[in-house]
């Protein structure tokens, strides 16, 4: 058995997908490719990485205010992350999930998790997240 | 305390005044919650960020509402679109792209946006003024309008920049309201030669540290010894809302909302406080060029949108002089700054010199490079911050001197001696 968390809903939903973690916070806009959901910034630690499909656990989006445009295209698109934790409430990815649901009755899951519960998880962890916000952690070296 | 609407927030959310004026209430609702607003509260004015063609979905939201009958119901301005409209088929702009650019563009005129086609709005004649409650997007226009003007913008996503200017509403929330304004980290200028804070390549650099250091805090900066020009704000400003997600910094005794430390702070303590040298500017400096060559194949200015003084500051370092066959030199500006400056007799230096100009957008939101274009040298820490990952080039900065001597030579060259010695 894993730990247990608690997120804050902020955009609700469920999902399960393997954690992708960074201290280090991501402007999509020029930071992350849409049409393949590739992580781009080459100055970001996740450079590289492809986020489709993952639990994306990140502080916060940074920079610019087209972050939510490129959200929204991925998700539309298929390669956006399964879910997004951020250490607070981030307004930027809760529009693109919002929005979302008002173009095409979809949306991902985004919660809001402390940061001592955020550092619980690690990069290749499996996570479930629930509707109520709780947050299943899966280590991946206990299996 | 929950979110408590005005009877006429219900009116428009139930949909009384159209449907168009619904839907864009009920992602203002919805945003509001996220954000715990208790209310919505009036703006007088927008900046509309979404109007940069991204894809398929942005472009459908557009037309979505406007094919709603969508109005903007507070004067809006439009940020850089993904198409320079009367000149993108002088570039490599593929077809489709910009067919679907073209729309995007349409749907928000079609709103009632005023076709400014900028990302430095407060070089128009719609720069708000000081207290003014406004809804902006776009990172360096937000930073700007809050720091430099004092009028009042959270940080505004693509999306609900227009749901905003349709519904006239925000969230009352964040740096609308005065208490979230106060600083939140001091960073102190220690012993910074004055040669080097009045050259233009300084802010950049300042503010790409800056961005680092804050993040999403409210830096309050001490020790700079020289007034900064607007073309200096607009270019810290942009850079620490690359770097970081600054929307808002206060200068002691030079921006309207710091006369002292205290005022900055509204006479809290600062939490932290930090001391910047020349040291930690050179590294900043250094990390704005990934190039390792002098390999060079474009030139490119205007990140925020060229001003009317850069195009005169330009004229000097042009004279007698031609760029490189081998280097692009490119400049990005406004319909209204080209217009102006061509007025003013700067275009013709320009074209004389072989440089291009590029309107309503930029290099980084239209693919207009061609694409034997894989290294870029520019003045801009906006465009030296984003160009490796969206255009996949290597970058170098340079001073605005550096970068016309560069495209003279067809190579690399940098004058490091005001940074170096």
């Amino acid at each position: 058995m894993g730990e247990l968390i608690k997120g804050q809903v902020v955009v609700g939903g469920t999902a399960k997908g393997v954690a992708l973690v960074t201290d280090e916070p991501l402007s999509f806009w020029g930071g992350y490719d849409h049409q393949t959901g590739e992580i781009t910034d080459r100055r970001h630690p996740l450079s590289g990485q492809n986020a489709t499909g993952r639990v994306l656990v990140m502080p916060f989006t940074r920079g610019s205010s087209t972050t939510t445009a490129v959200l929204l295209e991925a998700i539309r698109k298929g390669t956006a992350p399964a879910a997004i934790l951020t250490n607070s409430v981030d307004s930027f990815f809760a529009l693109a999930s919002i929005v979302a649901n008002e173009m095409y009755a979809t949306s991902i899951p985004l919660l809001a998790i402390e940061a001592e519960e955020a550092s619980l998880i690690h990069t290749g962890d499996r996570l479930e997240i629930m509707a109520d916000g709780m947050i299943q952690i899966k280590n991946a070296s206990t299996g | 305390m929950g979110l408590e609407l005005s009877l006429r927030d219900q009116e428009m959310l139930q949909g009384n005044f159209g449907a168009a004026p619904q839907m864009a209430m009920s992602i203002v609702v919805q945003m509001a919650e996220v954000f715990g607003a208790n209310q919505l509260m009036d703006i007088s004015a927008a900046h509309i960020d979404s109007t940069i063609y991204i894809g398929q979905a942005g472009l459908e939201f557009a037309e979505k509402l406007a094919n709603l009958g969508a109005k903007v119901t507070v004067p809006s301005t439009v940020n850089v679109s993904g198409l320079d409209e009367h000149h993108w088929q002088e570039w490599p702009v593929p077809n489709d792209w910009a067919r679907n650019a073209y729309r995007q563009m349409m749907a928000y005129k079609n709103m009632g946006c005023l076709p400014t086609w900028t990302c430095a709005p407060y070089q128009t004649a719609m720069r708000p003024v000081f207290g003014q409650q406004i809804a902006w997007g776009e990172s360096n226009a937000i930073v700007f309008a809050n720091s430099v003007i004092g009028a009042r913008t959270e940080r505004y996503p693509d999306l609900l920049d227009i749901c905003c200017a349709v519904t006239g509403r925000v969230p009352a929330v964040g740096l609308h309201l005065t208490e979230n304004r106060a600083g939140e980290l001091q960073i102190n200028l220690i012993e910074i030669p004055l040669a080097i804070q009045q050259d233009d390549s300084f802010y950049p650099v300042l503010g790409h540290l800056i961005g680092k250091i804050a993040q999403d805090r409210i830096p309050v900066i001490t020790g700079l010894g020289h007034n900064p020009s607007e073309d200096q704000f607009k270019a810290l400003g942009a850079a620490a809302a690359s770097s970081g997600t600054v929307a808002l910094f206060h200068v002691v005794g030079i921006t309207p909302e710091a006369p002292t430390v205290e005022a900055a702070f509204q006479n809290r303590l600062p939490r932290m406080s930090i001391d910047i040298t020349l040291h930690e500017l050179r590294e900043a400096r250094k990390e704005l060029t990934t190039a390792d060559d002098q390999d060079l194949d474009m030139v490119v200015l205007g990140s925020p949108h060229f001003s009317l003084a850069e195009f005169k500051n330009l004229m000097p370092l042009l004279v007698g002089r031609k760029t490189s066959s081998n280097v692009t030199f490119l400049i990005t500006s406004s319909r209204a700054m080209t217009q102006l400056a061509d007025k003013a007799g700067y275009l013709e230096p320009i074209e004389k010199f072989g440089g291009k100009i590029t309107v309503d957008t930029c290099i980084l939101a239209t693919p207009m490079l061609p694409p034997t274009v894989s290294t870029l040298m520019t003045n801009s820490a906006k465009y030296a911050y984003y160009a490796p990952g969206l255009l996949n080039t290597v970058v170098t900065f340079g001073s605005l001197a550096d970068c016309v001597e560069s495209a003279v030579r067809g190579r690399i060259v940098r004058d490091d001696t005001l940074w170096e010695n």
